[in-house]
C-alpha cells in the first residue's frame, strides 16, 4: 500500500476510536433527553469526575484496573441517579431552559468540586492495554484504540436490547412518549427516569476511564460534552443510531482535519461541523421530525 | 360498603375551586354517567381518582381501599383504568403494541429471560398478545392491529384508547367523553360496546359525556355536577326532568 493511504486509513481507525467515545457520551445525552426532555449539560463533567474517580481509585487506592472501573461506573450511576430524583424533578413542568440552567449549574458545581479536591493539574493512569500496539499488515492500532472500539459496541448492543426487547426498556420508550398514557398502564415514570439518568451515567464514567489515557486525567475533559452535541446535531437530534453515526463521523472528521487541515482547524472542526449541518441541515442525517404534538 | 365511594372531595388550584365538597357512591356493575355544564369539574374527578390531581380534601376508596392514598403507577394493579377526553396514546406505536402496553402490569419474566427471548419470557408474552386479540375482536379493530396509532381516524383511536384500557384487566372504567368526536354511527357502536363490556366482562364504569341520548341509554344512574359540586343525581329520567338541571343548562 502507498504510504498516503496508509496515512489516511490509519487516520480513519484513529478517528473511529475517538469517535466511539463520543458516540457514547452523546448516546447517554440522547437517553436523558429522550426521557426527561433536558439536555445535560453536566454530561460531560460526569465523564471528568469520573476520570479523577477512576484515577484516584487506581493510583491511590491501588485497586486493580477493572474493579475501578466497576466502582467508578457504579459512583457515577448513583450520583446521576440523586440529581435526577432530587435535583431535576424539581423542575418537571418548567420551560426547557430551566433545565438547560440546572444542569449548568451542576456542571460548574461539579468542576469546582473535582477542582478542589483534586487540584488542577493533569495527570494519567496506567491501563492493561496502555503502550501496546497491534499489528495489521502495515497499519499500527494502539490496543487501547481496539479496547474503546469493543466497549462502545458492546455498550450499544447492550443498550439495544435493553430497549428493543426488555419490558423496562420498552417502558422507557413509552413513557418518553406518554407520560400520562404510561403512568396509567401501570409504569413507574419517575423511578424510570432516574433509572435513565443512571444509565447514561455509567455510560459517562465509561468514556472517562476510556478517554483519560488518551486525552490525560484532566478538568478540561468536560469539553467532550460539546463534541457529543456536535455528534448529536450532525446525526439528527433525539436519535440513537443518528447519536452513533454523528459521533463517529466527528472522530473521522477531527482526526482528518488535524493532518489534511492547517493548524488549529482539529480543535474547531467539531464546532465548524456544527455549525455548518445546523445552517444547511438542521435535521441531521438520522433526525427525526421535531416539534410535539400540543 | 359501597364499591366506589367519593367523599367530600375537594380540589384547588390556588384560588380556584374545581370541586367543592363532592360526595357520590357508584355500585359495582352498573354504569355511572357524570354530566355537567363545562368547567363543572367532571374530568376533574377522574383525574382525582387516577391520581392525576391531587385532591385538597376528602378522599377516594374502591371496596375499601384508599385510592386517594396511593401513587399514580400503581393505579391500573388497583383495578382502575381510564380514557382521556383528548386521547393520550403512544402515537408512534402500533395499535397491538399500544394495548400490550397496557399489558405492563402483568409480569412478563425478568429482563434477561427478555433479551435473550427465553421461552418462559416468549410464553407470558404469547398469553399477553392472545388477552389483546380477544380485545381487539371484541371491540372490532383487528384491521388496524399493525398500524401506527398516529395515522389513524379519530374515531378509531377513540376506540384504541378504550381497548388499551381493557387490556390493563380493569375492574372500573373510566370513560371521559368517549362519544365526543363520533360520528352517529361510531356513537351508536360505542353504546353497544359500553353494554358488552358492563355485561360479558362485569367491568363497572363511570363515564363523564355530553351526549344526553347516549346517557339516556346506556346509564344507570347519572350525576349532574355543577360548580364541582352536586347537582342532581338520579335514573337518567329524573336527572334531565329536574329543574335545577335544566337551569344549570339553559342557563335560566
Amino acid at each position: 500500500m502507498e504510504s498516503h493511504v496508509v496515512q489516511l486509513v490509519q487516520l480513519c481507525l484513529n478517528g473511529i476510536a475517538i469517535g466511539a467515545i463520543y458516540a457514547l457520551v452523546a448516546l447517554g445525552l440522547v437517553l436523558i433527553y429522550k426521557a426527561t426532555e433536558i439536555i445535560n449539560f453536566a454530561h460531560g463533567d460526569i465523564l471528568m469526575a469520573s476520570a479523577f474517580v477512576g484515577w484516584g481509585l487506581i493510583t491511590i487506592a491501588g485497586l486493580p484496573f477493572w474493579l475501578a472501573a466497576l466502582v467508578t461506573m457504579l459512583l457515577a450511576a448513583a450520583l446521576s441517579y440523586v440529581l435526577e430524583a432530587r435535583v431535576l424533578r424539581v423542575i418537571v413542568g418548567q420551560p426547557q431552559f430551566a433545565g438547560a440552567m440546572l444542569t449548568l449549574a451542576l456542571a460548574f458545581m461539579l468542576r469546582g468540586a473535582v477542582s478542589m479536591a483534586f487540584g488542577p493539574t493533569s495527570r494519567t493512569f496506567p491501563t492493561p492495554w496502555t503502550g501496546q500496539t497491534t499489528h495489521l499488515g502495515p497499519l499500527v492500532i494502539a490496543d487501547l484504540n481496539l479496547v474503546i472500539l469493543v466497549a462502545a459496541l458492546v455498550i450499544t448492543a447492550l443498550l439495544f436490547f435493553f430497549l428493543r426487547r426488555t419490558s423496562v426498556g420498552i417502558s422507557v420508550q413509552a413513557a418518553s412518549q406518554n407520560q400520562l398514557a404510561a403512568y396509567l398502564c401501570g409504569i413507574p415514570v419517575k423511578r424510570l427516569n432516574s433509572m435513565v439518568w443512571a444509565m447514561a451515567g455509567a455510560m459517562a464514567a465509561v468514556g472517562g476511564l476510556l478517554l483519560a489515557p488518551i486525552a490525560l486525567v484532566d478538568i478540561g475533559l468536560w469539553y467532550v460534552v460539546l463534541k457529543a452535541l456536535a455528534a448529536l446535531v450532525l446525526g439528527g437530534f433525539g436519535s440513537i443510531p443518528g447519536a452513533i453515526v454523528g459521533g463517529l463521523l466527528i472522530g473521522i472528521v477531527e482526526q482528518l482535519a488535524g493532518v489534511y487541515l492547517p493548524d488549529g482547524f482539529k480543535d474547531v472542526m467539531a464546532y465548524l461541523v456544527l455549525i455548518g449541518v445546523l445552517v444547511l441541515w438542521p435535521r441531521g442525517i438520522l433526525g427525526e421530525a421535531h416539534g410535539r404534538r400540543v | 360498603m359501597s364499591y366506589l365511594a367519593v367523599e367530600h372531595l375537594g380540589l384547588q388550584f390556588g384560588g380556584l375551586t374545581a370541586i367543592r365538597g363532592l360526595s357520590f357512591t357508584v355500585e359495582q356493575g352498573e354504569v355511572f354517567a357524570i354530566i355537567g355544564p363545562n368547567g363543572a369539574g367532571k374530568t376533574s374527578v377522574f383525574n382525582v381518582i387516577t391520581r392525576v390531581f391531587e385532591p385538597s380534601a376528602g378522599r377516594v376508596t374502591l371496596r375499601d381501599r384508599e385510592i386517594t392514598a396511593i401513587p399514580r403507577h400503581r393505579i391500573a394493579e388497583a383495578g382502575i383504568a381510564r380514557t382521556f377526553q383528548n386521547i393520550e396514546l403512544f402515537e408512534s406505536a402500533t395499535v397491538i403494541d399500544n394495548l400490550l402496553l397496557g399489558r405492563h402490569r402483568f409480569s412478563h419474566g425478568n429482563p434477561l429471560a427478555q433479551a435473550l427471548r427465553l421461552p418462559s419470557a416468549c410464553r407470558a408474552e404469547d398469553h399477553s398478545r392472545g388477552k389483546v386479540e380477544e380485545i381487539i375482536d371484541l371491540l372490532d379493530i383487528s384491521p388496524y392491529r399493525n398500524s401506527p396509532v398516529a395515522g389513524l381516524p379519530y374515531g378509531v383511536r377513540k376506540v384504541v384508547e378504550i381497548a388499551r384500557a381493557l387490556a390493563t384487566e380493569p375492574e372500573l372504567l373510566l370513560l371521559d367523553e368517549p362519544a365526543s368526536g363520533l360520528n352517529p354511527e361510531e356513537t351508536r357502536d360505542l353504546a353497544f360496546w359500553i353494554d358488552d363490556i358492563k355485561n360479558d366482562l362485569g367491568i363497572t364504569i363511570v363515564m363523564v359525556e355530553h351526549d344526553m341520548s347516549l346517557v339516556a341509554e346506556v346509564a344507570d344512574r347519572v350525576l349532574c355536577m355543577n360548580m364541582g359540586g352536586v347537582l342532581a343525581l338520579g335514573s337518567p329520567e329524573e336527572v334531565r326532568a329536574h329543574p335545577d338541571v335544566v337551569a344549570a343548562y339553559l342557563g335560566v
